[in-house]
């Protein structure tokens, strides 16, 4: 990260489209599962035909108000929904349904913390809409082929307030917006699925200017490291155009993560005009208190809550509770092997490194992992009792969370039981006492760390399963006697 | 209120339609009577009604999140003017 003082303050906006995860689309009964044969989950309503009526699915309508409510937005009581106008062949109305002036959410905000230091990002709304459907271009450029199997899956755009300083605010905001909607069972968020898609506006003005400068949109990014890639290429950009005195024009840009730049889609000349207008086949909401407490009562406790708990129950540090937190999954995984009986920070230890560690270099998520909590909880055990050594346990977890066994059957096929015979260690320290003078008169000569390398030969004759602590105490017996 | 020419002009582009100069011109002076025709409403004093989007007495129609099978591809595609391995094919659209 340049450390480099810029003589402008950078201005982001984000809007995020989460498809929810309803078993049904927004206003029909096809089902809104992602991956289907193309056009099977399709019914005169979502294909547009003329004459049919759309109805709106209780499910989303409860699911956005828990968003909302999550993202500490005010229910818009009389929420309603709009025709959004313009023409594209993946949207075969002509128009999508969504919602213009009366957002089912207003005026939220979200707490981030990044680069030591805590923030609060506003949330201008939430607002419901259908998904249009998917489109594939042949590559010779001669057609265009249209699935209609997501047009009418349900979506929640969430706007944010440009609030946002900076492409590492930017990304910590994303980061915190997928762990509500994963908490709060709405969405999987799956950037790669489509399940959660970013644009973002951003604007460059001198440090103690009010007024914003002109924004630029960029849209295209598939994952939150290409968000944060991205704005700090514009920023770079914008900041040279300035500098160099050309005027930025409002545009929409498209990232292109190959090349590590952004190109022009459009300019303002063909910014797009919706014709809003009320839509007439859906009759207004009027939501009451009661049902806006209703659905607050099923918001579980959130990243931000469970964090601090994690910190005070558990006694974890910030960083440790940080990292368990952020995914609703992991943090579960967490807790129940913690409830098998051993300590959190050991749990806290193997989960967030060997485990985060082999999901991430493999692309993997938790749940596609065949490990389970109580055998995590098991190995921990182990390795307390001195059943096996920290360094055997490795070599176990690892065989873990492939095959999906028992760490007591991984170690008695594989023999790794830990060597804790007297008798047996025993000889083994005297030949290693006999086969390194040189260690042995380094230590007698008051060379403290000459006892490691007698215990770390020590465990090299045992494959690793000496038990370290007996050693230890056995060579210090002989070396002292 | 009536409407200009330019505004048809522009309406006819985001409608995607092809007007020659004689239906512009038509288009203009009749969308200018019905928006004042329209324009009538505005005289009514509605002070002490409350603003509406419908007309219909009814709130919260709401359905359950059931799903349910409706057409087969081969339905879904048999009015398609051209379809190709189970999708519909249209002209050619880049994003822009």
């Amino acid at each position: 990260m340049t450390t480099t003082v810029s003589k402008y303050e950078t201005i982001i906006g984000l809007e995020v489209h989460v498809e929810m995860n309803t078993r049904s689309k927004i206003f029909c009964g096809c089902s809104a599962e992602f991956g289907a044969p193309p056009n099977t989950n399709v019914c005169p309503i979502c294909l547009g035909h003329p004459g049919v009526l759309p109805v709106l699915n209780r499910e989303v309508l409860d699911k956005a108000m828990k968003a909302s409510l999550a993202l500490n937005c005010t229910i818009t009581k009389d929420s309603k929904f709009d025709r959004k106008n313009y023409f594209y062949p993946d949207s075969p109305d002509a128009y999508q349904i969504s919602q213009y002036d009366k957002p089912i959410g207003q005026n939220g905000w979200i707490e981030i913390e990044v680069d030591g230091y805590t923030k609060r990002i506003g949330i201008n709304r939430v607002h419901m809409e259908e998904d249009a459907g998917k489109s594939t271009h042949a590559e010779d450029g001669s057609s265009t082929l249209v699935d209609l199997n997501r047009a009418g899956v349900p979506l929640i755009e969430i706007v944010s307030e440009p609030d946002i300083r900076t492409p590492n605010e930017a990304k910590a905001y994303l980061e915190k917006l997928k762990a509500i909607m994963q908490y709060c069972e709405i969405s999987d968020c799956k950037m790669e699925e489509g399940s959660l898609r970013c644009d973002a506006n951003i604007s460059l003005r001198p440090w103690g200017q009010e007024k914003f400068g002109t924004k630029r949109e960029l849209k295209n990014m598939n994952s939150f490291n290409n968000v944060k890639k991205a704005l700090e290429y514009e920023q770079a950009e914008q900041e040279s155009m300035i500098e160099s005195g050309v005027a930025i024009e409002q545009a929409t840009l498209r990232w292109d993560d190959a090349a590590s730049k952004t190109h022009v889609m459009r300019t303002k000349e063909d910014a797009h005009d919706y014709r809003y207008f009320p839509e007439p086949d859906l009759v207004e909401l009027e939501i009451d208190d009661a049902w806006i407490e209703s659905v607050r009562a099923t918001i579980p406790e959130l990243p931000a809550e469970r964090k601090a708990r994690y910190q005070q129950e558990f006694g974890l540090p910030s960083h440790d509770a940080d990292v368990l937190t952020a995914s609703k999954r992991v943090a579960d995984f967490f807790e129940a092997t913690v409830q098998t009986g051993v300590e959190a920070k050991s749990a806290s230890n193997w989960i967030m490194g060997d485990f985060l560690g082999y999901l991430n270099a493999n692309g993997l998520e938790i749940e596609e992992v065949p490990l389970q909590p109580g055998q995590l909880g098991a190995m921990i055990k182990m390795i307390d009792v001195g059943e096996i050594s920290t360094k055997i346990a490795k070599e176990v977890f690892k065989e873990m969370l492939q095959s999906g066994k028992d760490p007591q059957a991984i170690v008695k096929e594989k023999g790794l039981v830990q060597i804790s015979d007297e008798g047996e260690l025993l000889k083994i320290v005297d030949d290693v006492i006999a086969n390194n003078p040189k260690s042995v008169e380094d230590y007698k000569a008051g060379k403290e760390k000459a006892l490691g390398a007698l215990v770390g030969q020590a465990m090299k004759a045992t494959k690793g399963k000496g038990n370290p602590g007996l050693l230890n105490k056995l060579f210090l017996d002989r070396l002292n006697a | 209120m009536s409407i200009t020419l330019q505004e048809v002009e522009h309406i006819a582009h985001l409608s995607r339609l092809a007007l020659s100069d004689e239906q512009k011109a038509k288009m203009t002076e009749t969308l200018g009577k019905i928006l004042n025709f329209a324009n009538e409403l505005q005289e009514l004093d509605v002070e002490n009604v409350a603003p509406t989007t419908h007309s219909l007495p009814l709130k919260n129609v709401l359905r359950d999140d059931e799903p349910r099978t409706w057409l087969t591809q081969e339905e879904a595609l048999s009015h398609a003017p051209q379809s190709e391995n189970g999708h519909f094919k249209v002209p050619a659209v880049m994003e822009g």
